[in-house]
Protein backbone atom coordinates (compact mmCIF):
# COMPACT_ATOMS: atom_id res chain seq x y z
CA UNK A 1 0.00 0.00 0.00
CA UNK A 2 1.01 3.39 -0.85
CA UNK A 3 2.24 6.02 1.15
CA UNK A 4 -0.64 8.05 -0.18
CA UNK A 5 -3.83 5.55 0.18
CA UNK A 6 -2.57 4.96 4.22
CA UNK A 7 -2.66 8.68 4.60
CA UNK A 8 -6.51 8.49 3.30
CA UNK A 9 -7.24 5.95 4.92
CA UNK A 10 -6.64 7.27 8.54
CA UNK A 11 -8.23 10.76 7.32
CA UNK A 12 -11.29 8.59 6.17
CA UNK A 13 -11.51 6.27 9.14
CA UNK A 14 -10.52 7.60 12.35
CA UNK A 15 -11.92 4.83 14.18
CA UNK A 16 -9.45 2.65 12.44
CA UNK A 17 -6.73 4.12 14.33
CA UNK A 18 -8.07 2.77 17.89
CA UNK A 19 -7.43 -0.79 16.58
CA UNK A 20 -4.09 -2.85 17.58
CA UNK A 21 -3.38 -4.66 14.61
CA UNK A 22 -4.02 -1.45 12.59
CA UNK A 23 -2.03 0.84 15.29
CA UNK A 24 0.79 -1.80 14.85
CA UNK A 25 0.69 -1.59 11.18
CA UNK A 26 0.60 2.30 10.72
CA UNK A 27 -3.33 2.15 9.22
CA UNK A 28 -3.26 -0.71 7.17
CA UNK A 29 -5.45 -3.64 7.04
CA UNK A 30 -4.38 -6.46 5.16
CA UNK A 31 -6.67 -9.68 4.32
CA UNK A 32 -5.22 -12.41 2.54
CA UNK A 33 -7.42 -14.99 1.25
CA UNK A 34 -6.19 -17.99 0.41
CA UNK A 35 -8.49 -20.47 -2.17
CA UNK A 36 -10.97 -18.86 -4.88
CA UNK A 37 -13.72 -21.28 -4.40
CA UNK A 38 -17.70 -21.11 -2.86
CA UNK A 39 -15.91 -19.69 0.66
CA UNK A 40 -12.57 -17.67 -0.58
CA UNK A 41 -14.30 -15.54 -3.64
CA UNK A 42 -17.47 -15.16 -1.18
CA UNK A 43 -15.25 -13.58 1.33
CA UNK A 44 -12.79 -12.03 -1.10
CA UNK A 45 -16.02 -10.00 -2.72
CA UNK A 46 -17.93 -9.68 0.48
CA UNK A 47 -14.96 -7.79 2.15
CA UNK A 48 -13.95 -5.51 -0.80
CA UNK A 49 -17.44 -4.52 -0.87
CA UNK A 50 -18.61 -4.04 2.77
CA UNK A 51 -15.25 -3.14 4.47
CA UNK A 52 -13.61 -0.81 1.65
CA UNK A 53 -10.74 0.01 4.49
CA UNK A 54 -9.55 -3.89 4.10
CA UNK A 55 -6.94 -4.76 1.80
CA UNK A 56 -8.07 -7.84 0.41
CA UNK A 57 -5.59 -10.56 -1.57
CA UNK A 58 -7.23 -13.49 -3.21
CA UNK A 59 -4.39 -16.53 -3.86
CA UNK A 60 -5.86 -19.05 -6.15
CA UNK A 61 -3.44 -21.35 -8.39
CA UNK A 62 -5.82 -21.78 -11.05
CA UNK A 63 -7.22 -18.67 -13.31
CA UNK A 64 -10.27 -20.38 -14.16
CA UNK A 65 -12.87 -21.97 -11.35
CA UNK A 66 -14.46 -25.17 -12.37
CA UNK A 67 -17.75 -25.30 -9.84
CA UNK A 68 -18.40 -29.17 -8.17
CA UNK A 69 -22.22 -27.83 -8.54
CA UNK A 70 -23.39 -28.51 -11.59
CA UNK A 71 -20.30 -30.54 -12.92
CA UNK A 72 -22.97 -33.80 -12.88
CA UNK A 73 -25.22 -32.04 -15.45
CA UNK A 74 -21.90 -31.84 -17.76
CA UNK A 75 -21.72 -35.57 -16.92
CA UNK A 76 -25.67 -35.99 -18.24
CA UNK A 77 -24.79 -33.73 -21.35
CA UNK A 78 -26.73 -31.09 -20.38
CA UNK A 79 -24.11 -27.81 -19.53
CA UNK A 80 -20.63 -27.51 -21.63
CA UNK A 81 -17.41 -27.51 -19.20
CA UNK A 82 -17.05 -23.82 -20.34
CA UNK A 83 -20.46 -23.06 -18.47
CA UNK A 84 -19.81 -24.03 -15.28
CA UNK A 85 -15.98 -22.60 -15.29
CA UNK A 86 -15.30 -18.50 -13.59
CA UNK A 87 -12.43 -16.04 -14.38
CA UNK A 88 -11.32 -13.74 -11.71
CA UNK A 89 -11.70 -10.30 -13.74
CA UNK A 90 -14.84 -9.29 -11.56
CA UNK A 91 -12.95 -9.60 -8.38
CA UNK A 92 -9.81 -7.94 -10.01
CA UNK A 93 -12.20 -4.69 -11.43
CA UNK A 94 -13.07 -4.66 -7.83
CA UNK A 95 -9.90 -3.61 -6.59
CA UNK A 96 -8.88 -7.53 -4.87
CA UNK A 97 -5.13 -8.60 -5.35
CA UNK A 98 -5.75 -11.47 -7.53
CA UNK A 99 -3.01 -13.42 -7.02
CA UNK A 100 -2.23 -16.78 -9.14
CA UNK A 101 -0.04 -19.09 -7.25
CA UNK A 102 0.46 -21.95 -4.31
CA UNK A 103 0.93 -21.27 -0.68
CA UNK A 104 3.98 -22.72 -0.18
CA UNK A 105 4.12 -22.18 3.70
CA UNK A 106 2.24 -20.42 6.59
CA UNK A 107 4.40 -18.06 9.21
CA UNK A 108 1.03 -18.08 11.87
CA UNK A 109 3.59 -15.93 14.54
CA UNK A 110 4.85 -13.86 12.10
CA UNK A 111 1.23 -13.47 10.45
CA UNK A 112 2.99 -14.22 6.75
CA UNK A 113 3.19 -16.83 3.78
CA UNK A 114 5.58 -17.57 1.47
CA UNK A 115 4.43 -18.78 -2.15
CA UNK A 116 5.82 -20.85 -4.20
CA UNK A 117 6.64 -18.14 -6.74
CA UNK A 118 9.34 -16.45 -4.14
CA UNK A 119 6.80 -13.89 -3.00
CA UNK A 120 6.46 -13.98 0.97
CA UNK A 121 2.95 -11.85 2.10
CA UNK A 122 1.70 -10.10 5.34
CA UNK A 123 -1.13 -10.09 6.46
CA UNK A 124 -3.40 -9.14 9.43
CA UNK A 125 -6.02 -11.57 9.46
CA UNK A 126 -5.78 -14.64 7.18
CA UNK A 127 -8.62 -16.26 6.04
CA UNK A 128 -8.21 -19.83 4.32
CA UNK A 129 -11.13 -21.52 2.02
CA UNK A 130 -8.86 -24.36 0.79
CA UNK A 131 -11.24 -27.13 -0.14
CA UNK A 132 -10.44 -30.80 0.39
CA UNK A 133 -7.98 -32.98 -0.79
CA UNK A 134 -8.43 -37.11 -1.55
CA UNK A 135 -7.02 -39.22 0.73
CA UNK A 136 -5.14 -41.35 -2.16
CA UNK A 137 -4.07 -43.59 0.96
CA UNK A 138 -7.25 -44.96 2.01
CA UNK A 139 -8.52 -46.86 -0.25
CA UNK A 140 -6.16 -49.95 -1.34
CA UNK A 141 -5.71 -49.58 -5.42
CA UNK A 142 -6.97 -45.85 -5.30
CA UNK A 143 -3.94 -43.85 -6.17
CA UNK A 144 -3.89 -40.69 -8.61
CA UNK A 145 -2.98 -43.10 -11.85
CA UNK A 146 -5.90 -44.74 -10.77
CA UNK A 147 -7.87 -42.24 -11.06
CA UNK A 148 -7.05 -41.50 -14.80
CA UNK A 149 -9.14 -45.42 -15.84
CA UNK A 150 -11.60 -44.98 -12.57
CA UNK A 151 -12.13 -40.83 -12.26
CA UNK A 152 -13.38 -39.61 -9.19
CA UNK A 153 -14.71 -36.42 -11.00
CA UNK A 154 -15.04 -35.06 -7.28
CA UNK A 155 -12.55 -32.49 -7.13
CA UNK A 156 -13.05 -30.66 -10.60
CA UNK A 157 -9.06 -28.90 -11.12
CA UNK A 158 -9.37 -27.61 -14.22
CA UNK A 159 -11.93 -29.94 -15.17
CA UNK A 160 -9.87 -33.08 -17.13
CA UNK A 161 -11.70 -35.47 -14.56
CA UNK A 162 -15.29 -34.08 -15.40
CA UNK A 163 -14.01 -34.64 -18.83
CA UNK A 164 -12.33 -38.05 -18.53
CA UNK A 165 -16.06 -39.62 -16.94
CA UNK A 166 -18.07 -37.83 -19.34
CA UNK A 167 -15.89 -39.80 -22.63
CA UNK A 168 -16.58 -43.04 -20.35
CA UNK A 169 -19.93 -42.61 -19.79
CA UNK A 170 -20.95 -42.03 -23.60
CA UNK A 171 -18.44 -44.77 -24.66
CA UNK A 172 -20.13 -47.11 -22.20
CA UNK A 173 -21.07 -50.44 -24.31
CA UNK A 174 -24.75 -51.12 -25.01
CA UNK A 175 -26.31 -52.53 -21.87
CA UNK A 176 -22.92 -51.96 -19.88
CA UNK A 177 -22.31 -51.61 -16.12
CA UNK A 178 -21.58 -47.73 -14.42
CA UNK A 179 -20.49 -48.51 -11.16
CA UNK A 180 -19.70 -46.14 -8.18
CA UNK A 181 -18.04 -46.33 -4.75
CA UNK A 182 -19.05 -43.85 -1.99
CA UNK A 183 -17.27 -42.73 0.77
CA UNK A 184 -18.71 -42.97 4.44
CA UNK A 185 -19.00 -39.34 5.81
CA UNK A 186 -17.86 -36.49 6.25
CA UNK A 187 -17.38 -36.03 2.54
CA UNK A 188 -17.88 -32.76 -0.05
CA UNK A 189 -21.31 -32.34 -1.33
CA UNK A 190 -23.30 -35.07 0.81
CA UNK A 191 -26.46 -35.15 -1.79
CA UNK A 192 -23.49 -34.86 -4.82
CA UNK A 193 -23.14 -38.62 -5.59
CA UNK A 194 -26.50 -39.00 -5.65
CA UNK A 195 -27.56 -36.14 -8.11
CA UNK A 196 -24.73 -37.92 -10.25
CA UNK A 197 -25.93 -41.01 -10.33
CA UNK A 198 -29.46 -39.44 -11.25
CA UNK A 199 -27.80 -37.46 -13.88
CA UNK A 200 -25.69 -40.22 -15.34
CA UNK A 201 -29.61 -42.78 -15.49
CA UNK A 202 -30.98 -39.26 -17.70
CA UNK A 203 -28.21 -39.80 -19.79
CA UNK A 204 -28.18 -43.13 -20.14
CA UNK A 205 -32.46 -43.72 -20.56
CA UNK A 206 -31.59 -41.57 -23.97
CA UNK A 207 -28.62 -43.41 -25.08
CA UNK A 208 -28.05 -46.63 -23.84
CA UNK A 209 -31.65 -47.47 -22.22
CA UNK A 210 -30.19 -51.30 -20.89
CA UNK A 211 -27.16 -49.96 -19.04
CA UNK A 212 -26.88 -50.61 -15.47
CA UNK A 213 -25.55 -48.23 -12.53
CA UNK A 214 -24.50 -50.37 -9.20
CA UNK A 215 -24.25 -47.93 -6.58
CA UNK A 216 -21.72 -49.22 -3.64
CA UNK A 217 -22.50 -47.09 -0.68
CA UNK A 218 -19.85 -47.22 2.28
CA UNK A 219 -23.12 -46.08 4.20
CA UNK A 220 -26.99 -47.03 5.05
CA UNK A 221 -28.54 -43.46 4.79
CA UNK A 222 -27.75 -40.61 2.62
CA UNK A 223 -29.06 -37.17 2.27
CA UNK A 224 -32.81 -36.69 0.41
CA UNK A 225 -32.87 -40.65 0.19
CA UNK A 226 -36.68 -40.91 -0.04
CA UNK A 227 -36.85 -38.38 -2.52
CA UNK A 228 -33.86 -39.64 -4.66
CA UNK A 229 -35.48 -43.34 -4.70
CA UNK A 230 -38.99 -42.22 -5.55
CA UNK A 231 -37.68 -40.58 -8.04
CA UNK A 232 -35.09 -43.35 -9.61
CA UNK A 233 -38.08 -45.64 -9.68
CA UNK A 234 -40.49 -43.31 -11.59
CA UNK A 235 -37.95 -41.57 -14.10
CA UNK A 236 -35.70 -44.75 -14.62
CA UNK A 237 -36.97 -48.31 -13.32
CA UNK A 238 -34.84 -51.11 -13.09
CA UNK A 239 -31.47 -49.12 -13.76
CA UNK A 240 -30.31 -47.94 -10.76
CA UNK A 241 -29.24 -50.47 -7.83
CA UNK A 242 -28.04 -48.60 -4.66
CA UNK A 243 -25.96 -50.99 -2.39
CA UNK A 244 -25.98 -49.85 0.92
CA UNK A 245 -22.80 -50.75 3.94
CA UNK A 246 -25.33 -53.34 5.39
CA UNK A 247 -25.71 -55.07 2.44
CA UNK A 248 -21.66 -54.98 1.27
CA UNK A 249 -21.55 -51.71 -0.36
CA UNK A 250 -18.83 -50.88 0.86
CA UNK A 251 -16.31 -50.77 -1.64
CA UNK A 252 -12.47 -51.96 0.36
CA UNK A 253 -10.04 -52.54 -2.69
CA UNK A 254 -10.45 -51.48 -6.33
CA UNK A 255 -8.44 -52.95 -9.15
CA UNK A 256 -8.19 -50.56 -11.92
CA UNK A 257 -6.56 -52.91 -14.44
CA UNK A 258 -9.45 -55.58 -14.01
CA UNK A 259 -12.08 -52.80 -13.87
CA UNK A 260 -13.38 -54.36 -10.29
CA UNK A 261 -14.23 -53.20 -7.53
CA UNK A 262 -14.21 -54.84 -4.12
CA UNK A 263 -16.33 -55.18 -1.51
CA UNK A 264 -16.14 -55.76 2.08
CA UNK A 265 -17.09 -59.46 2.20
CA UNK A 266 -14.54 -60.45 -0.71
CA UNK A 267 -17.26 -59.94 -3.08
CA UNK A 268 -15.28 -58.65 -6.70
CA UNK A 269 -17.64 -56.53 -8.92
CA UNK A 270 -17.23 -55.97 -12.62
CA UNK A 271 -17.24 -52.47 -14.41
CA UNK A 272 -17.34 -51.08 -17.47
CA UNK A 273 -17.18 -47.41 -16.07
CA UNK A 274 -16.08 -47.02 -12.48
CA UNK A 275 -16.26 -43.79 -10.61
CA UNK A 276 -14.45 -44.18 -7.42
CA UNK A 277 -14.94 -41.16 -4.71
CA UNK A 278 -12.50 -41.66 -2.32
CA UNK A 279 -12.75 -40.56 1.07
CA UNK A 280 -11.33 -37.33 1.76
CA UNK A 281 -9.78 -34.97 4.49
CA UNK A 282 -9.27 -30.80 4.88
CA UNK A 283 -6.34 -29.60 1.90
CA UNK A 284 -3.51 -29.98 2.46
CA UNK A 285 -2.17 -26.75 3.29
CA UNK A 286 -4.70 -26.85 6.36
CA UNK A 287 -2.85 -30.15 7.22
CA UNK A 288 0.87 -28.82 6.62
CA UNK A 289 0.12 -26.22 9.17
CA UNK A 290 -1.18 -27.70 11.75
CA UNK A 291 -4.66 -26.80 11.98
CA UNK A 292 -6.44 -30.42 11.14
CA UNK A 293 -7.02 -32.73 14.19
CA UNK A 294 -6.63 -36.50 13.75
CA UNK A 295 -9.95 -36.60 12.06
CA UNK A 296 -8.19 -34.64 9.10
CA UNK A 297 -10.37 -31.69 9.10
CA UNK A 298 -10.04 -28.61 11.17
CA UNK A 299 -12.01 -27.49 14.38
CA UNK A 300 -13.22 -23.75 14.11
CA UNK A 301 -14.60 -21.73 16.63
CA UNK A 302 -18.48 -21.54 15.69
CA UNK A 303 -18.47 -17.44 15.87
CA UNK A 304 -15.78 -16.17 13.98
CA UNK A 305 -14.32 -19.38 12.16
CA UNK A 306 -10.30 -18.88 13.76
CA UNK A 307 -9.05 -22.70 13.84
CA UNK A 308 -8.75 -23.56 17.13
CA UNK A 309 -4.96 -24.53 16.90
CA UNK A 310 -4.54 -21.11 15.49
CA UNK A 311 -6.53 -17.78 16.27
CA UNK A 312 -5.69 -15.47 13.93
CA UNK A 313 -6.59 -17.31 11.08
CA UNK A 314 -9.43 -18.23 9.72
CA UNK A 315 -11.20 -21.36 8.11
CA UNK A 316 -14.10 -21.60 5.99
CA UNK A 317 -15.87 -23.96 3.44
CA UNK A 318 -15.15 -27.77 3.39
CA UNK A 319 -12.03 -28.17 5.03
CA UNK A 320 -13.56 -27.47 8.60
CA UNK A 321 -15.64 -29.41 11.07
CA UNK A 322 -18.89 -27.92 11.48
CA UNK A 323 -21.54 -30.75 11.81
CA UNK A 324 -24.38 -30.76 11.20
CA UNK A 325 -23.93 -28.16 8.41
CA UNK A 326 -23.16 -29.90 5.39
CA UNK A 327 -20.10 -29.41 3.61
CA UNK A 328 -21.90 -27.40 0.68
CA UNK A 329 -21.14 -24.48 -1.67
CA UNK A 330 -23.99 -22.22 0.15
CA UNK A 331 -22.59 -23.21 3.73
CA UNK A 332 -18.91 -22.13 2.43
CA UNK A 333 -20.64 -18.59 1.07
CA UNK A 334 -22.96 -17.96 4.14
CA UNK A 335 -19.89 -18.60 6.72
CA UNK A 336 -17.49 -16.71 4.66
CA UNK A 337 -19.80 -13.60 4.94
CA UNK A 338 -19.65 -13.92 9.36
CA UNK A 339 -15.72 -14.64 9.02
CA UNK A 340 -14.89 -11.75 7.32
CA UNK A 341 -17.47 -9.54 10.00
CA UNK A 342 -15.54 -11.03 12.54
CA UNK A 343 -11.87 -10.35 10.90
CA UNK A 344 -13.57 -6.48 10.20
CA UNK A 345 -14.95 -6.51 14.01
CA UNK A 346 -11.32 -8.04 15.69
CA UNK A 347 -8.62 -5.39 13.04
CA UNK A 348 -11.21 -2.38 14.72
CA UNK A 349 -10.66 -4.44 18.19
CA UNK A 350 -14.67 -5.05 18.55
CA UNK A 351 -15.98 -7.95 19.43
CA UNK A 352 -17.12 -10.28 16.65
CA UNK A 353 -21.33 -10.02 15.50
CA UNK A 354 -22.94 -11.62 17.94
CA UNK A 355 -25.82 -14.40 17.08
CA UNK A 356 -24.61 -15.19 13.57
CA UNK A 357 -27.80 -17.48 11.52
CA UNK A 358 -25.73 -19.84 8.75
CA UNK A 359 -27.82 -20.88 5.95
CA UNK A 360 -28.02 -23.52 3.09
CA UNK A 361 -30.04 -24.58 0.22
CA UNK A 362 -28.75 -27.32 -1.63
CA UNK A 363 -30.73 -28.37 -5.04
CA UNK A 364 -30.15 -31.40 -6.83
CA UNK A 365 -31.47 -32.35 -10.34
CA UNK A 366 -32.83 -35.69 -10.43
CA UNK A 367 -34.47 -35.45 -14.19
CA UNK A 368 -35.37 -33.09 -16.93
CA UNK A 369 -37.62 -30.17 -15.61
CA UNK A 370 -37.10 -32.86 -11.81
CA UNK A 371 -35.96 -31.20 -9.00
CA UNK A 372 -35.44 -31.17 -5.17
CA UNK A 373 -34.12 -29.49 -2.35
CA UNK A 374 -32.94 -29.72 0.74
CA UNK A 375 -32.82 -26.22 3.51
CA UNK A 376 -30.62 -25.87 6.47
CA UNK A 377 -30.73 -22.87 9.41
CA UNK A 378 -27.88 -23.33 11.45
CA UNK A 379 -26.66 -21.27 14.60
CA UNK A 380 -23.89 -21.76 16.85
CA UNK A 381 -24.62 -23.98 20.28
CA UNK A 382 -25.16 -21.93 23.08
CA UNK A 383 -21.46 -23.23 24.57
CA UNK A 384 -19.97 -21.84 21.87
CA UNK A 385 -18.77 -25.38 20.92
CA UNK A 386 -20.21 -26.23 17.39
CA UNK A 387 -23.32 -25.84 15.41
CA UNK A 388 -27.08 -26.68 16.38
CA UNK A 389 -29.67 -27.13 13.33
CA UNK A 390 -32.79 -24.28 13.94
CA UNK A 391 -35.71 -26.68 15.70
CA UNK A 392 -39.03 -27.01 13.47
CA UNK A 393 -37.20 -25.69 10.34
CA UNK A 394 -35.27 -26.65 7.06
CA UNK A 395 -35.65 -29.93 5.53
CA UNK A 396 -35.94 -31.67 2.12
CA UNK A 397 -38.82 -31.23 -0.61
CA UNK A 398 -41.75 -33.11 0.36
CA UNK A 399 -42.51 -36.52 -1.58
CA UNK A 400 -45.20 -37.49 -3.17
CA UNK A 401 -47.11 -36.35 -6.16
CA UNK A 402 -45.69 -33.00 -6.67
CA UNK A 403 -45.16 -32.16 -10.32
CA UNK A 404 -45.43 -28.36 -9.78
CA UNK A 405 -43.13 -28.33 -7.10
CA UNK A 406 -40.45 -30.61 -9.04
CA UNK A 407 -40.24 -28.17 -12.21
CA UNK A 408 -40.00 -25.52 -10.32
CA UNK A 409 -37.50 -26.80 -7.92
CA UNK A 410 -35.52 -27.36 -11.20
CA UNK A 411 -35.57 -23.75 -12.22
CA UNK A 412 -35.25 -22.15 -9.19
CA UNK A 413 -31.96 -24.55 -8.94
CA UNK A 414 -30.24 -23.06 -11.74
CA UNK A 415 -31.66 -19.41 -10.56
CA UNK A 416 -29.07 -20.45 -7.37
CA UNK A 417 -26.12 -21.48 -9.71
CA UNK A 418 -26.45 -18.29 -11.44
CA UNK A 419 -26.97 -16.12 -8.45
CA UNK A 420 -24.53 -18.06 -5.83
CA UNK A 421 -21.58 -17.90 -8.40
CA UNK A 422 -22.64 -13.94 -9.35
CA UNK A 423 -21.93 -13.72 -5.31
CA UNK A 424 -18.75 -15.18 -5.80
CA UNK A 425 -17.13 -13.45 -9.05
CA UNK A 426 -19.58 -10.51 -10.32
CA UNK B 1 -41.76 9.62 7.71
CA UNK B 2 -44.68 7.33 6.05
CA UNK B 3 -47.96 8.94 5.11
CA UNK B 4 -50.98 8.13 7.50
CA UNK B 5 -52.31 6.36 4.56
CA UNK B 6 -49.73 3.62 3.89
CA UNK B 7 -49.34 3.40 8.32
CA UNK B 8 -53.08 2.69 7.75
CA UNK B 9 -52.29 -0.34 5.38
CA UNK B 10 -49.45 -1.15 7.17
CA UNK B 11 -51.22 -1.42 10.70
CA UNK B 12 -53.23 -4.76 10.23
CA UNK B 13 -50.08 -6.33 9.51
CA UNK B 14 -47.87 -5.00 12.42
CA UNK B 15 -50.72 -6.18 14.75
CA UNK B 16 -50.53 -9.75 13.62
CA UNK B 17 -47.71 -10.18 15.60
CA UNK B 18 -43.81 -9.98 14.14
CA UNK B 19 -43.25 -6.70 13.33
CA UNK B 20 -43.88 -5.27 17.05
CA UNK B 21 -40.73 -7.76 17.84
CA UNK B 22 -37.80 -5.53 18.31
CA UNK B 23 -35.39 -5.75 15.81
CA UNK B 24 -32.51 -8.21 15.20
CA UNK B 25 -29.27 -5.91 15.06
CA UNK B 26 -27.61 -7.86 12.27
CA UNK B 27 -30.38 -7.32 9.49
CA UNK B 28 -27.40 -6.48 7.12
CA UNK B 29 -25.77 -10.03 7.73
CA UNK B 30 -28.65 -12.39 8.02
CA UNK B 31 -30.18 -10.76 4.51
CA UNK B 32 -27.04 -11.79 3.07
CA UNK B 33 -27.98 -15.40 2.83
CA UNK B 34 -30.76 -14.45 0.43
CA UNK B 35 -28.10 -13.30 -1.65
CA UNK B 36 -27.60 -16.98 -2.84
CA UNK B 37 -31.14 -17.29 -5.05
CA UNK B 38 -32.71 -14.07 -4.98
CA UNK B 39 -29.63 -12.00 -6.40
CA UNK B 40 -26.93 -9.73 -5.85
CA UNK B 41 -28.69 -6.79 -4.00
CA UNK B 42 -32.09 -9.28 -3.51
CA UNK B 43 -32.89 -7.77 -7.09
CA UNK B 44 -34.10 -11.06 -8.28
CA UNK B 45 -32.38 -13.75 -10.65
CA UNK B 46 -34.24 -15.26 -13.30
CA UNK B 47 -37.40 -17.15 -11.74
CA UNK B 48 -36.52 -16.20 -8.33
CA UNK B 49 -38.00 -13.02 -7.84
CA UNK B 50 -36.83 -9.51 -6.28
CA UNK B 51 -36.82 -8.83 -2.76
CA UNK B 52 -34.82 -5.64 -2.58
CA UNK B 53 -36.67 -2.39 -1.94
CA UNK B 54 -40.18 -4.13 -1.00
CA UNK B 55 -42.12 -2.38 1.93
CA UNK B 56 -41.28 -3.97 5.30
CA UNK B 57 -44.44 -5.35 6.46
CA UNK B 58 -45.21 -6.58 3.14
CA UNK B 59 -41.94 -8.81 3.57
CA UNK B 60 -42.67 -9.18 7.01
CA UNK B 61 -46.10 -10.41 6.40
CA UNK B 62 -44.96 -13.07 3.82
CA UNK B 63 -42.41 -14.40 5.73
CA UNK B 64 -44.83 -14.76 8.65
CA UNK B 65 -47.56 -16.51 6.40
CA UNK B 66 -44.57 -18.70 5.25
CA UNK B 67 -43.49 -19.53 8.31
CA UNK B 68 -47.38 -20.37 9.35
CA UNK B 69 -47.61 -22.76 6.06
CA UNK B 70 -50.27 -20.15 5.23
CA UNK B 71 -48.51 -19.44 1.93
CA UNK B 72 -47.74 -21.82 -0.79
CA UNK B 73 -44.13 -21.66 -1.78
CA UNK B 74 -41.38 -24.52 -2.43
CA UNK B 75 -38.96 -24.02 -0.23
CA UNK B 76 -39.43 -20.31 1.66
CA UNK B 77 -41.66 -21.97 4.28
CA UNK B 78 -38.60 -24.52 5.15
CA UNK B 79 -36.47 -21.22 5.73
CA UNK B 80 -38.56 -19.05 7.11
CA UNK B 81 -39.51 -21.59 9.94
CA UNK B 82 -35.82 -21.07 10.51
CA UNK B 83 -35.91 -17.44 11.77
CA UNK B 84 -36.76 -15.63 14.81
CA UNK B 85 -39.64 -12.91 14.08
CA UNK B 86 -37.14 -10.19 15.89
CA UNK B 87 -34.87 -11.86 12.62
CA UNK B 88 -37.26 -11.44 9.99
CA UNK B 89 -38.59 -7.87 11.27
CA UNK B 90 -34.51 -6.94 11.00
CA UNK B 91 -33.98 -8.80 7.19
CA UNK B 92 -37.68 -6.96 6.46
CA UNK B 93 -36.01 -3.59 7.26
CA UNK B 94 -33.04 -4.05 5.54
CA UNK B 95 -34.12 -5.26 2.08
CA UNK B 96 -36.97 -2.43 2.58
CA UNK B 97 -34.31 0.15 2.02
CA UNK B 98 -31.69 -1.87 -0.47
CA UNK B 99 -31.56 -1.23 -4.25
Amino acid sequence: MTQTTRRALLGAAPALIAAPALAQNQGQARLVVVGGGFGGASAARFARMSYPWLEVTLIEPKTRFVTCPYGNLVLAGTRRLEQISHGYDGLRARGINVVHDWVAGIDPTARSLRLRGGATLSYDRLILSPGIALRWDALPGYDEAASEIFPHAWVPGEGAQTTLLRRQIEALPEGGVVGLAIPANPFRCPPGPYERISMIAAHLKRHNPRAKILAFDAKNAFSKQGLFQDAWAELYPGMIEWVPANQDGRITRVDPGAREFESEFGTRHKVDVGNVIPPQSAARIAIEAGLANASGWVPVDPLTFEARQAPGIHVIGDANIAPPMPKSGYVANSTAKQAVASVAALLRGEAPPPAPVYFNTCYSHVGEDYGISIVGVFRPNPDGSGFVETPQSGGVSPRGNHPEQRRLEALYADAWYASITRDMFG
Amino acid sequence: MPSPRRLTLALPLLLAGPAFAQPATNGPLLAQACLGCHGPGAAGQDGVPAIAGRPAPELVAQMTAFRANERPGTIMGRIARGYTAEEITAVAAYLAQAR
